[in-house]
């Protein structure tokens, strides 16, 4: 489980996270979701540590991991896996070679069980036979793939994800969203995707987080994220027509039974 | 730029914090060796080749005096490449080549968040990427250093004997001349010193590059100037303190 606490943040004077303050669930897949330019992604990266909050803590399985000690910051760094928007391959190296690498420099695994682990990780994500490619020879959805092979490797028991669907086609993107959830469940880890992709937010969301400029406006789960009263959240997911129109016969599906 | 100045020696301080295992870093090392200098065995060997053949004959074109001996020609290509073009010309055409693929290569791993990804795994990513390339410049540079020396030496020689300037003989006993073993001291420390220099500030302007691919090749750019420059400021430094 993973703690926020009251987090503010600013860059150049702008407020860009404005006092978020959350519980992340174990083996649950937490959405923070929002617009862009939300501070989706800021609020991501001062829970790993990437920035540093001006305010506010992290919590991580209540061991306090901002401004802590730094070996205590890097003994928790080593349980998480992040997916990165850019999936964030190292492109010198092979897919193989990427999936272990984490392995090689966090573990003292021996050659063959590193190898053993990543092609486990690679048939996980459905990637097997492809450690040769470099990532220049991956498609989208083959890297995001990679990315969590990656993440998951070391075993880790939190899992961040930034937009892991974001420019991939809405099939590829349900298949990476089905994968995050189908791997958070399997291994009961703590999952935190960072999304504005309602069709994520309707497949995967156990719990979500809604955040509007900086701030933390809603919190509650797939199934009750339609009928939410803030206005500011309906104008978001009622942003496109499928959704509007999935409202409208929802909304006359219950006026026909209640009468 | 003292802001700037500041935050590189920060950056520097950085390198040694959480360092890798002496078995990564020895192996990094070594393949950022083989990238820095295999990798430019080419450019050097052409630039001290004509570098060394051009001095030959401006020399000879200056020599109009029947008092100098001919062998004054070797002499001179040998003072000149040693002391000033091996060591600082050689890291000059470096900076360009090594500079901007350094500057270039962490700057995108930046903005594509290769580096940020190394972080999150609790690796001090400049430590990983940076030291390396600074250890394999310190080793590589003086060796591609001394194959210029070589080089150019050649070339003042082949250019000297093919124009019938000079003989075989003349530009042997030239360059055998008044021969001051420190020169070759100096001209190596030179090396490691521009080495640092170049390595270095390539490293950090590449390291804190933001943005796009733009902002990439801006940190390129400034990578080879401010490396530039940094040598030529140091040139005048090492011949005021060592000379």
């Amino acid at each position: 489980m993973i703690e926020i606490h009251n987090i503010h943040k600013s860059f150049n004077g702008k407020k860009v996270l404005d006092g978020i303050s959350g519980v992340f669930e174990t083996g649950k897949t937490n959405l923070l979701l929002g617009a862009s330019g939300t501070g989706k992604s800021v609020l991501l990266k001062c829970i790993v540590g990437l920035i540093k909050p001006d305010i506010g803590s992290v919590t991580f399985d209540g061991t306090y991991f901002t401004n802590n000690k730094l070996d205590i910051r890097q003994e928790i760094r080593r349980k998480i896996g992040m997916l990165f928007q850019s999936s964030a391959l190292f492109d010198s190296m092979t897919v193989e070679q990427n999936v272990e690498f984490p392995l090689k420099m966090l573990t003292d695994m021996h050659k063959d069980e590193r190898m053993d682990r990543v092609n486990f990780c690679l048939q996980r994500v459905g990637l097997e036979g492809s450690n040769r490619k470099m990532p220049s020879e991956l498609s989208g959805g083959m890297k995001k793939r990679v990315g969590i092979a990656r993440a998951i490797a070391p075993n880790c028991t939190y899992l961040f994800c930034d937009e892991p669907n974001s420019g991939l086609d809405p099939l590829t993107a349900l298949k990476i969203d089905k994968l995050i959830k189908e791997i958070t469940e399997e291994y009961n880890i703590t999952t935190i995707v960072v999304t504005h992709d309602m069709n994520s937010v309707i497949e995967i969301g156990d719990k979500i987080m809604f955040l509007y400029e900086g701030k933390k406006l809603w919190e509650g789960t797939s199934d009750n994220i339609l009928d939410s009263n803030v206005p500011e959240l309906n104008d978001f997911i009622f942003a496109n027509r499928l959704m509007r129109d999935a409202k409208k016969v929802e909304e006359e599906e219950e006026r026909n039974e209640a009468s | 730029m003292l802001q700037n100045f500041g935050k590189y020696l920060l950056f520097m301080k950085s390198l040694f914090s959480r360092g890798e295992s002496p078995r990564i870093l020895f192996n990094r090392t070594i393949d950022e060796a083989i990238l820095i200098g295999i990798n430019s065995i080419f450019i050097v060997a052409i630039v001290s080749t004509f570098i060394g053949a051009v001095t030959s004959v401006q020399v000879s074109y200056n020599l109009v005096s029947a008092l100098i001996p001919k062998s004054t020609i070797g002499f001179m290509v040998r003072e000149m490449t040693i002391l000033e073009l091996a060591p600082t010309i050689t890291s000059i055409v470096l900076a360009g080549k090594v500079g901007s693929s350094i500057a270039g290569g962490l700057g995108t791993m930046q903005i594509t968040e290769q580096v940020d990804a190394l972080e999150v795994m609790g690796i001090n990513s400049a430590s990983y990427l940076v030291l390396p390339k600074i250890l394999a410049a310190l080793f590589v540079f003086p060796l591609l250093v001394i194959i210029s020396m070589f080089l150019s030496i050649f070339g003042g020689y082949i250019a000297g004997t093919v124009t019938g300037e000079i003989t075989a003989q003349e530009y042997i006993s030239g360059i055998r001349s008044d021969f001051i073993p420190y020169n070759i001291l100096f001209a190596l420390i030179k090396a490691v010193v521009f080495s640092f220099l170049i390595s270095s500030i390539s490293s950090f302007r590449g390291y804190y590059t933001s943005g796009g691919a733009l902002e990439v090749g801006a940190a390129s750019t400034s990578a080879v100037t401010n490396s530039v420059i940094a040598v030529l400021i140091a040139d005048f430094v090492c011949a005021q303190l060592l000379l």
